[in-house]
């Protein structure tokens, strides 16, 4: 059984190349939005604007300036983070959506019916319908690429390593390496996501940021859908037996009424 | 501010909203009329039978939408069996689209074979293999089979607003109410329901007044779980700020709760409307019912992700 694989996403580093996007959308032979007549967003250089079933890679944009020259951008290419918990896993009524021998999640199109449960489970907004095949769709770490010893195209593509692959294990000694070096130049640096303890037991995907996880769009404490299910299913069962209760009520007291006025109530 | 508005948004719009109401008010339907079957009186009949028949119409029809609305409809299967393990069963009891899609079926055919039972009893049957089926549903049979459709009726209607609760989906995920909502909320559109269609199956006068004296005592359990849900929801209830919280608060408080209460109550009050108060309630019921499902549902799936979130 192979360690559990995935990425380390160091965003100070990233240049906003947008090669991982692109070598994903190659490799996944994702198809192009909108017959490839590109609509601007207006939202400085990001275009893609967010994950979904075609675009399974999206490199963020964050423009944080006070005034012309004094602000930074905060860049983060961004991907499905293959929770130790995956909330779309969890929810997935064909049991498409299968955990690998990377400890990666993987959703297998064959079985897929579009349902689309597993959009709404994701905390991070991640899967999204492609409309080619008409299944939820979003990324693979890679699985094909990783069953034959190759690493996924993405990092592979990145020219800055801001995306590393490799095992989690390794990867989380290189992350807290890297953040003890940027607090020691003075850099706010925390990461996300690579706590085995904290939120979703980790995510397998995990981030080194220099914000709040908000800022990045990412959630601060994620969490399993079916976290709800016990609280929300007893008030149900709670609604309905009051319902119940109010309905018996009623045929008890119009047989009373009638057996007070001597009528029918024998039934 | 809330985790959930950093999730995506699974479009389930106009099948899935119609659905959510349909399901509703035929699980409410197949509710009451088995409480009635099991507790009632001979005379309470056509108001049992137009339950069961509302409730087997309903449940078809939600398997349907449901259907409809998948990205692979021909898969609809695989929510039932595992596709590549046949004959193995496709079941996760802490799923609520999971084992939604089994009550849906069950409470189908529970809500038939009523059907056909009553159907049998009257002798309506032609076709001999549906008189076979429905000859065997009668007495304890009949009964069993009417409960059990009663429960996964209400099941049904409850279930849906429990499978919102169960995402990270703003305003959904952020109440454990909507479930309770739902149950509330099929009570009384199934119990309007039955107010309708109940006379033309020879339900009488008093029959539909204890509906809906019934239908009064739901509406304000509904009202009161409103106030419990959009209490819960804390600081979210800013996304009512919007064409939705105006639909939730005319349309489905107004409209749908406190004219069809003021009907029931002091129907003198109400113009044009009192002249057939009991009726007229009803059909504001279902009107209710069914904006509740669009308020709630459209509300969450037009809040565009990220961007609200980081203000950015
Ligand atoms: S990030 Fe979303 S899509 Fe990816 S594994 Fe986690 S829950 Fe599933
Ligand atoms: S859309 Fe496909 S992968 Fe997602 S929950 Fe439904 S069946 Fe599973």
């Amino acid at each position: 059984m192979p360690e559990p694989m995935g990425f380390f996403t160091d965003t100070t580093v990233c240049i906003g190349c947008k090669a991982c996007e692109v070598a994903c959308k190659e490799w996944n032979q994702l198809p192009a939005e909108n017959g490839g007549i590109r609509e601007l967003s207006g939202d400085s250089y990001d275009n893609t604007r967010r994950l979904d079933g075609i675009h399974w890679r999206h490199v963020r944009f964050i423009e944080q300036f006070k005034g012309p020259y004094d602000g930074r951008w905060l860049m983060m290419s961004d991907v499905c983070k293959h929770c130790v918990q995956a909330g779309c896993l969890e929810v997935c009524p064909t049991g498409a959506i299968i955990r690998t021998e990377f400890d990666t999640v993987v959703i297998q199109s064959d079985v897929c019916n579009g349902c689309r449960a597993c959009i709404a489970a994701c905390p991070f907004g991640v899967i999204d319908i492609n409309p080619v095949s008409g299944t939820a769709q979003k990324c693979t770490l890679c699985y094909d690429r990783l069953k034959v010893g190759l690493e996924p195209a993405c990092s592979k593509a990145c020219p800055t390593d801001s995306i590393q692959f490799g095992a989690i294990s390794e990867l989380r000694t290189r992350a807290q390496k890297r953040v003890e070096q940027l607090h020691a130049q003075g850099v706010q640096a925390n990461l996300y996501g690579a706590d085995p303890n904290g939120a979703l037991g980790g995510l397998n995907s995990f981030y080194l940021l220099v914000d709040r996880p908000e800022v990045y769009g990412l959630p601060r404490q994620p969490q399993l859908p079916a976290s709800q299910l016990a609280k929300s299913g007893s008030l149900s069962v709670a609604s309905a037996a009051v319902l119940g209760l109010l309905a018996i009520v009623g045929l008890r007291k119009r047989r009373m009424d009638e057996q007070s006025r001597g009528g029918p109530g024998n039934v | 501010m809330s985790d959930t508005f950093f999730s995506g948004a699974p479009h389930w719009t106009w099948f899935i909203i119609p659905y959510f109401f349909v399901g509703g008010l035929a699980g409410g339907a197949s509710f009451l009329a088995a409480v009635i079957d099991l507790f009632g009186k001979p005379e309470d009949r056509p108001v049992v039978r137009t339950g069961h028949n509302v409730a087997a119409v309903g449940a078809i029809l939600s398997g349907l939408l449901l259907t409809i609305d998948l990205g692979k409809p021909l898969r609809f299967w695989h929510m039932l069996f595992q596709s590549e393990n046949l004959p193995a069963i496709m079941f996760k009891p802490w799923s609520p689209i999971s084992f939604g899609a089994w009550a849906i079926l069950l409470f189908g055919l529970c809500s038939v074979l009523s059907v056909l039972g009553a159907r049998a009893e009257e002798g309506r049957l032609q076709n001999p293999a549906l008189r076979a089926v429905g000859g065997t549903v009668r007495g304890g049979v009949a009964k069993l089979v009417s409960g059990a459709g009663g429960l996964l009726g209400i099941f049904v209607a409850g279930y849906t607003g429990v499978l919102l609760s169960v995402t990270n989906r703003p305003i959904w995920a952020d109440s454990p109410w909507l479930g309770a909502l739902f149950v509330a909320s099929g009570a009384s559109t199934g119990a309007a329901t039955l107010i309708l269609l109940g006379p033309r199956r020879g339900a009488t006068e008093q029959a539909v007044h204890r509906l809906s004296a019934f239908d009064t005592r739901a509406l304000v359990v509904e009202l009161l779980i409103l106030v419990l849900f959009l209490v819960s929801l804390g600081s979210v209830n800013r996304v009512w700020l919007s064409f939705w919280g105006l639909l939730l608060v005319v349309g489905v408080i107004g409209l749908g709760i406190l004219v069809p209460l003021g009907l029931h109550l002091k129907p003198t009050s109400f113009g044009g409307l009192a002249a057939r108060p009991i009726a007229n309630a009803a059909k504001l019921v279902l009107l209710g019912g069914f904006l509740l499902r669009l308020a709630t549902m459209l509300a969450s799936e037009g809040i565009e992700r990220y961007r609200v979130a980081a203000g950015i």
